[in-house]
């Protein structure tokens, strides 16, 4: 098992390695301007940008920390008001067959629409460029922690169920109690997957949009030719991903049971 | 006068899988009497819908004809005066041994505090040899501790009837005959009217004051019912070379071989 671990993070390093040196060889020698940075450049506007994360000198030169902190709040507020609708109408569509059967030909059309193919009309309806950011996030998350929480529910065991009838569980303690713990590892899992579209989501709205965000600096920086800063928010981006994935894969294994 | 408990001329079919057609009948027209305090066990084959009307009687399955009475009430829809012993335990796998008899006891007893609940909960745990074993999920415990849950989690909540369906069926030979013995003591102590659904004669003998004798399904029919006239306490070793244990043993199990019945 240990033994199995060094391996694998020593075949991960010495992956890395050769990426970075196939990326310093093919940018060595040439030019700025003809061809992309290479990664020391890129390691140096890192530490620069890393020893001043939070600075603010106006709207078009903030900190990454500063533009992270912008998207993932959006985010925040996007995933929780999706996380709260997909869940509650995936429970009632879950302990209905009848009505998840005639809500499912909507949901499997709404589903594969890009979440930025509504930004028009948030935009049109809405008028706030910042709230419209925020209703792509929720577009983006819905559906898949809707469907999740769909199947979870209406895939619990018929005895869980008639424990709870024989007992005489008010709705709100049945709920509580048996069919969200129930359905958590499928809910969980929903979330999961939509916590991932959110994060892709985000950046290619405030591209859109402007102002703060991270997905605005991506742009910004690209306007002003700064190659180094955008490789390094691409990086930031996977790497904040990484971490959204792992917390919500802690939640999983915590709320997880075995028959 | 109306009995404790009436199963009044209860029949089910289910309806044919293709929509058409008559349907499979698995029992009709059963109807039994059981008095408060009673312990009842119907034995049969497979598919005669023991388990079936066992779950009608819970108010979990509705019958197609028919209807339970308990206590001079109709009772259609399931309810804390009737709780259930499941063959395969039916706990919650997210709770912990304690959390799932809290959930019954605190159903039982919601004026309780929570100090009592956890009291109750103990007492209970202590009672059915869990001690030691109640922070754990079900998954972690053996057939025989997650039955234990199952019986404290009834027992607990001290039912009119109990309605034990196969209660034994999924533990070892060893273990069974030990929560057999822990049934019987909490049986003897709480005297709740008990009816039981198994496919073990000698199970059948040692525990009931009654059995009652399926025909094979489908159209199974109630054929017979027999007194366990056996004294109480009764012990395994002893009823072994008892001759009247002998005589229903013998008498149960060629009804079942021969699936007719021979004069008693």
């Amino acid at each position: 098992m240990r033994r199995d671990r060094l391996r694998v993070a020593a075949y991960s390093v010495l992956i890395g390695t050769v990426l970075l040196a196939l990326w310093q060889a093919a940018v060595a020698g040439k030019p700025a301007g003809k061809s992309i940075p290479g990664p020391a450049a890129v390691a140096a506007t890192a530490a620069h940008m890393l020893a001043h994360p939070f600075y603010d000198n106006g709207p078009n030169d903030k900190g990454i920390g500063l533009q992270l902190a912008a998207s993932l709040g959006r985010m925040a507020i996007g995933y929780t008001i999706a996380s709260v609708i997909a869940i509650s109408l995936g429970v009632v569509l879950g302990l209905s067959p009848t009505l998840y059967r005639a809500v499912n030909p909507y949901v499997q059309v709404l589903k594969p629409i890009s979440p930025l193919a509504w930004m028009p009309l948030f935009l049109y309806t809405i008028r706030d460029s910042a709230q419209a950011a925020v209703l792509v996030i929720v577009m983006s998350s819905l559906w898949p922690t809707l469907a999740n929480t769909a199947f979870g529910v209406a895939s619990i065991k018929r005895d869980y169920l008639n424990v709870a009838a024989i007992l005489q569980l008010s709705w709100p303690r049945r709920l509580v109690t048996v069919i969200l713990p129930a359905a958590a590892p499928a809910i969980v899992a929903g979330l999961r997957i939509s916590v991932g579209s959110a994060w892709v989501a985000i950046v290619a709205a405030e591209m859109l949009i402007g102002g703060t965000g991270i997905g605005y600096f991506v742009w910004n920086e690209w306007n002003n030719l700064a190659l180094t800063s955008v490789i390094f928010a691409i990086l930031a981006i996977g790497l904040i991903g990484v971490l959204l994935d792992a917390g919500l894969g802690r939640l999983s294994r915590r709320l997880s049971y075995q028959e | 006068m109306t009995p404790y408990l009436l199963v009044d001329h209860v029949s089910k079919t289910f309806p044919p899988a293709d929509g058409r057609g008559e349907g499979l009948c698995v029992f009709e027209d059963v109807t039994l009497e059981i008095a408060r305090g009673e312990f009842v066990t119907m034995i049969g084959h497979s598919g005669c819908g023991k388990s079936t009307l066992l779950n009608i009687i819970a108010g979990l399955e509705r019958p197609s004809r028919g209807g339970v009475v308990l206590e001079g009430r109709e009772v259609p829809r399931p309810g804390m005066d009737r709780m259930v012993v499941f063959q395969n335990f039916s706990l919650m796998p997210w709770m912990t041994a304690f959390d799932n008899i809290r959930l019954a006891v605190r159903a039982s007893h919601p004026m309780w505090s929570r100090a009592e609940v956890a009291a109750h909960v103990h007492r209970w745990v202590d009672m059915v040899g869990l001690a030691g074993a109640e922070t754990k999920r079900p998954a972690a415990l053996s057939g025989g501790m997650r039955q234990r849950v199952g019986l404290a989690r009834a027992f607990s909540t001290e039912p009119k009837v109990l309605l034990l369906d196969e209660p034994f069926a999924q533990i070892d030979a060893l273990t069974r005959s030990v929560i057999q013995d822990e049934l019987v003591r909490m049986w003897s102590a709480s005297r709740n009217t008990v009816f039981m659904v198994t496919h073990d004669v000698d199970e059948a003998i040692l525990l009931s004051d009654r059995i009652a004798l399926m025909t094979r399904g489908p159209q199974a029919r109630l054929a017979d019912q027999v007194e366990v006239k056996l004294a109480r306490p009764r012990r395994r070793a002893e009823l072994i070379d008892d001759p009247e244990f002998l005589r229903l043993r013998t008498h149960i199990l060629r009804f079942l071989v021969e699936g007719s019945l021979a004069p008693a």
